[in-house]
């Protein structure tokens, strides 16, 4: 379908004049492997987490990550409810600063940039990384702006400029289509699997480098699954994608490499293909047979 | 019809069977209390309204008056003088000066405060605030009209003395003290109702803290914030107290706040609580009156329910 993903979806999206780069060719995934834990390889390290711990109040939710998490790649994040998977998307964002109770320390770095220091602009940082949510929660406005939500507030530019930047961002989150006759009708009024994509576009809308999904399908129907796993098909050369899933089969096609945590720790991480044929740890190959969990 | 007797798939301890001709008279008791209490309380309402009726269209049968000079009346000195007239407007318009200038007051304050105590106050202030305001709700409103009288038209007058004695500005803004607390308390809860997701999606594209609050929660609260300000407009037409006692007893048509105005209201207690006999076409006028204000706040009541259907959010 929507054969142009920006490259640099910030740039193109605030120039419309530059003309986009052509389709990204297939991705092929054997080409890409490398061992994420070094950063090594044909990867550049997006996320860079040290020794990093968090807490609600006295409760320890996270003890001790340590990973690195590559740019442009799905990373996929599993692990029994309760484990701390929300937590860690929702430190990666600050979104985490909401909750009054919510504190953590050590490294948390994207692109170098230490994401817990005070100097942090979370505004800014927000519009690098988008956040994609269990339920849809589209605001009670119309197709349109929802999309156009973001742009609105981070950027001035002419209502052409903002058409297209709300058409790319349907197209690429695989929606336009069904949408492109109806784009003053309101949000709600589509389908779940619509309305997810819906978020999606308008996370993509404000030109963020890195998407978190928290359980993005948990709320669909297997078609819009379908749906919106070939959407992150079309997304991972574009996108620094870290998705929280609950769907092995789900984390074993659609990412590169897979986090498996328990009780706040990270008990594995590596390539997609290693945890889920040959687990290193016996607790990673418990919970993805299905033994626990 | 047969008997339902399933046998259960895991066997618990099963007790003795609640008596089911018990349950049912229960059930039909409570029936019929339920039924009971809303057919006496539409009773009560549908008596007032009959009531209503009734004295005012009598009041339209005195020689006196006629019903167009009523609806199209700009002179109403129902007491004084050797002609009376019975035009309404005098009195609406000195309703509609003091709602006018409570609401000018009471609404964006009100607004202002609750988008504050929704999205910006720590939990422990709000915990504190909230009770507050549903105490400030329940002063009487003779207070505020004593309040009026001894401080609001002391401080206007020293700052213009354009303003009279008895004065709209001063009742208005008495009227906005006492809606403040509503507006708020009710505009904060339909702000509240807005599930957090929706500020988390907001937050998660890069929004301030003021974004949120002004470009997405407001807007997702819309329904429940218009409930608030009619229900507040509502009040400030049908409060009585204040208006009699600071805006003053002489019906004229003026927006000039500054000016003594007399409020349907205050005119039926006027003529219910003074001199004026209790038959005569002053009398019957204070029905005719009050006829006129219900029929008001039905409308403000109609526009609300029309707002909140056209506007309501459903969040499941
Ligand atoms: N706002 C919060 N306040 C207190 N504890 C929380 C909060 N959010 C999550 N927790 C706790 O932190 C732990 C991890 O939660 P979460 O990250 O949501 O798990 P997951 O997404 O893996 O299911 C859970 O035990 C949960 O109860
Ligand atoms: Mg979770």
């Amino acid at each position: 379908m929507p054969a142009t993903i920006p490259k640099h979806p910030e740039v193109n999206m605030m120039n419309p004049s530059i003309p986009l780069p052509p389709a990204p060719a297939e991705h092929d995934k054997t080409m890409r492997k490398s061992d994420p834990s070094t950063g090594h390889g044909d990867t550049q390290p997006a996320i860079e987490v040290a020794g990093f711990d968090a807490w609600y109040g006295d409760f320890h939710a996270l003890k001790n990550m340590n990973m690195v998490i590559p740019e442009k790649r799905i990373t996929a994040f599993i692990g029994p409810s309760g484990c701390g998977k929300s937590t860690f998307l929702r430190w990666i964002n600050r979104m985490n600063d909401l909750v009054p109770s919510a504190r953590a320390a050590g490294t948390l770095k994207l692109h170098g940039q230490d994401l817990l220091d005070s100097s942090t602009d979370v505004v800014e940082l927000r519009r690098h990384v988008g956040m994609v949510f269990q339920k849809p929660n589209p605001f009670p406005k119309n197709i349109y702006d929802n999309v156009a939500f973001g742009p609105r507030l981070h950027l001035r530019m002419s209502r052409v400029e903002l058409d297209q930047v709300v058409e790319q961002s349907l197209r690429s989150a695989a929606l336009w289509d069904e949408v492109k006759d109806r784009l003053k009708s309101p949000a709600l009024s589509l389908s779940g699997g619509q309305q997810q994509r819906l978020c999606i576009a308008r996370a993509i809308a404000v030109g963020p480098s890195v998407l978190l999904m928290d359980e993005p399908c948990s709320a669909l129907d297997p078609r819009s699954t379908a749906a919106i796993e070939d959407l992150m098909a079309q997304l991972r050369n574009d996108y620094t994608i870290a998705i929280v899933t609950h769907n092995m089969q789900q984390a074993s096609r659609a990412s590169d490499y897979s986090a498996f945590m328990y009780q706040g720790e990270l008990i594995e991480f590596g390539d997609t293909e290693q945890v889920f044929t040959m687990p290193r740890n016996e607790q990673t190959q418990n919970y993805i047979t299905g033994r626990f969990g | 019809m047969t008997a339902i007797n399933p046998q259960p798939a895991v066997s618990l301890p099963r007790g003795r069977p609640k008596s089911k001709i018990l349950r049912r008279v229960r059930e039909s008791c409570i029936m019929a209390g339920l039924i009971g209490c809303g057919v006496f309380s539409i009773a009560t309402t549908l008596t007032i309204i009959v009531i209503l009726s009734v004295e005012a269209l009598r009041f339209f049968r005195l020689d006196e008056v006629s019903f167009w000079g009523f609806i199209s009346g700009t002179k109403w000195s129902p007491l004084l003088g050797a002609e009376k007239h019975f035009g309404v407007w005098p009195l609406i318009c000195g309703t509609l000066l003091v709602t006018a200038v409570a609401m000018a007051v009471a609404l964006p304050l009100g607004l202002i405060t609750a988008i504050w105590l929704s999205e910006y106050a720590k939990p422990k202030v709000r915990a504190v605030i909230k009770p507050v305001l549903e105490v400030l709700a329940g002063i009487p409103t003779v207070v505020f009209g004593f309040f009026a009288l001894t401080v609001i038209t002391p401080g206007l007058r020293w700052l213009h003395e354009g303003f009279g004695v008895y004065n709209a500005a001063s009742a208005g803004l008495a009227v906005a003290v006492m809606c403040l607390p509503i507006v708020t308390s009710l505009a904060e809860d339909a702000l509240r109702a807005v599930p957090r997701s929706l500020r988390e999606g907001a937050f998660g594209l890069g929004a301030t803290r003021f974004e949120v609050a002004v470009k997405v929660v407001t807007p997702a609260a819309l329904s429940g914030i218009v409930a608030a300000f009619l229900l507040a407009i509502a009040r400030a037409v049908g409060e009585t107290m204040i208006v009699a006692l600071a805006a003053g007893a002489s019906p004229s048509l003026t927006l000039d706040p500054r000016s003594e105005v007399q409020p349907m209201t205050g005119y039926m207690v006027q003529i219910f609580l003074g001199d004026a006999s209790n038959y005569g076409a002053e009398y019957y006028s204070s029905y005719a009156v009050a006829a006129t204000l219900f029929l008001m706040t039905l409308l403000l009541t109609l526009i609300g329910h029309r707002v909140r259907v056209r506007y309501r959010q459903v969040y499941e």
